[in-house]
């Protein structure tokens, strides 16, 4: 039995401080064009398989330490976590059903509608940000779903 | 699939209605937090506290760059270190024989500023820092700084680095500021043609290596390989600062403005080290900041026009 599973909890919490430190580890310029959203990744599939440890809270905590990172308006990471986490557990006995590639379809458009939030709050807010670079990384996010899944789920395998 | 806890309890078709008030809950809550932060600066503790909370995260991002220069430093050969010591030392005295020049210039400027009855020009002084090796948004050109509302920083200072104008202060933490770059979409500076003193306004490109400067007429007098300098309008650059070398004019004659584009002269993506200048004196700005310009202020250098 992997250590993890005993500790769902501090599991959660460690893999989201890990997705943090990813989403901000210096690379370069053409790299951070297509970093995925690490810690969305992490939140979404923590709602997805264990609803009951990755619930809103979570979620919500997740996006305000984003924002404590990366500071341009309070709150509206912490928005938009919610609103996809709302959705995730909604869907969440739906899309578990999925095969894994029409998952990672499913997430590559919670990841789009994501970016879509933020570019909406942005403008609102008047920080405005139009080009083709916002867009890219809920590609390279579908993409990863395969690998975290597996490696996540074998973390958390109880026997 | 589920190999957690819930397996055993499934999860129930009641909760889903709580689900739905939760959210609520928490989206009214995340709105209010936006609504609080863009409005006023209300959360200003909070925001605080948060950067503090980040600090440490910050710092581990950090430390395998800061770890890198200090093995560079703490390693290099000794031959290397006396070259570079000697080069040093020589740019010192050439820079120590500007200096004496300019003290007389100074003194002189002085002279003819009270001569002629003008506010002396407001005396700078100047803070290192150092930049965390830290991605902060991959759309914005942001970084962040290792000094804060502890070291004395504000918001809408100038900052600088060797060659030129590298960007202003924006949120300041405890520990960490902010620095908004020259080249982010948001941010405009006040510039002037060295050449001929023509004034116009350099915006941000979300690219390191260019500005663009929207409106300059077709016929304005702008060549490529022109320096341009911060104007002193706008009261958060100190006039005279290099900001970059034009590298791209474009008069097509189907339209009224031409297009401008020009190099930065700091190092924005390259800089490690920083200066942080004093922030002009309020007193000297020409309206008295109410808390909306306040904000302007302390807000990524505002746009004049709206974004393209």
């Amino acid at each position: 039995m992997s250590p993890f599973a005993r500790h769902p909890r501090l599991f959660s919490i460690a893999v989201g401080l890990l997705a943090l430190l990813l989403a901000a580890i210096p690379l370069p310029h053409l790299l951070d064009l297509l970093r995925p959203d690490f810690l969305l990744l992490v939140m979404i599939w923590f709602a997805l398989m264990t609803p009951r440890i990755g619930g809103l809270t979570y979620a919500w905590l997740a996006g305000l330490s984003l924002d404590a990172f990366r500071g341009l308006v309070l709150g509206e990471n912490a928005f938009a976590f919610v609103v996809i986490a709302y959705l995730v557990h909604y869907f969440h006995l739906r899309i578990r059903m999925f095969p894994l590639t029409q998952q990672a379809l499913v997430v590559m458009s919670l990841l789009w509608l994501y970016q879509f939030l933020l570019f909406w709050i942005d403008g609102i807010t008047g920080h405005p940000i139009t080009g083709w670079a916002r867009w890219l990384p809920a590609l390279t996010g579908a993409a990863l779903w395969l690998p975290l899944s597996g490696l996540l789920a074998r973390y958390t395998h109880r026997s | 699939m589920s190999r957690l806890n819930e397996a055993r309890t499934p999860y129930a078709q009641s909760r889903v209605s709580a689900l739905g008030l939760r959210a609520l809950i928490l989206v009214g809550l995340s709105i209010a937090l936006i609504v609080a932060d863009y409005r006023g600066q209300g959360l200003n503790t909070v925001r605080r506290g948060l950067s503090l909370a980040a600090y440490p995260l910050q710092r581990l991002v950090d430390a395998p760059a800061s770890a890198w220069d200090w093995a560079n430093a703490s390693l290099s050969a000794h031959r290397s270190l006396q070259d570079e010591n000697t080069t040093l030392k020589h740019s010192a005295q050439e820079s120590s024989l500007k200096l004496l020049k300019l003290a007389t210039l100074e003194e002189e400027n002085q002279q003819l500023r009270t001569l002629l009855g003008a506010k002396p020009a407001s005396a700078e002084s100047a803070q290192a820092a150092t930049i965390l090796q830290i991605d902060l948004d991959r759309l914005r050109q942001r970084v962040l700084i290792d000094q804060g509302a502890h070291d004395g920083l504000t918001a809408g200072q100038p900052v600088i680095d060797a060659r030129g104008v590298f960007g202003q202060t924006v949120t300041v933490g405890p520990m960490t500021t902010e620095v908004i770059l020259l080249s982010d979409p948001g941010h405009a500076i006040p510039v002037q043609i060295e050449r001929n003193g023509i004034r116009t306004v350099a915006m941000g490109a979300g690219d390191a290596h260019r500005l663009i400067l929207p409106y300059l007429p077709r016929n304005a007098d702008i060549e490529v390989n022109d320096t341009l300098v911060t104007s002193g309008l706008g009261g958060v650059f100190p006039a005279g600062l290099p900001v970059g070398r034009i590298v791209e004019v474009n008069r097509d004659p189907a339209e009224p403005l031409a297009l401008v584009s020009a190099q930065p002269a700091a190092a924005l993506d390259r800089a490690r080290h920083i200066l942080v200048l004093s922030a002009i004196p309020t007193a000297t700005l020409a309206p008295p900041a109410s808390p909306a310009t306040q904000r302007a202020v302390s807000a990524p250098k505002t746009r004049a026009v709206a974004p393209r």
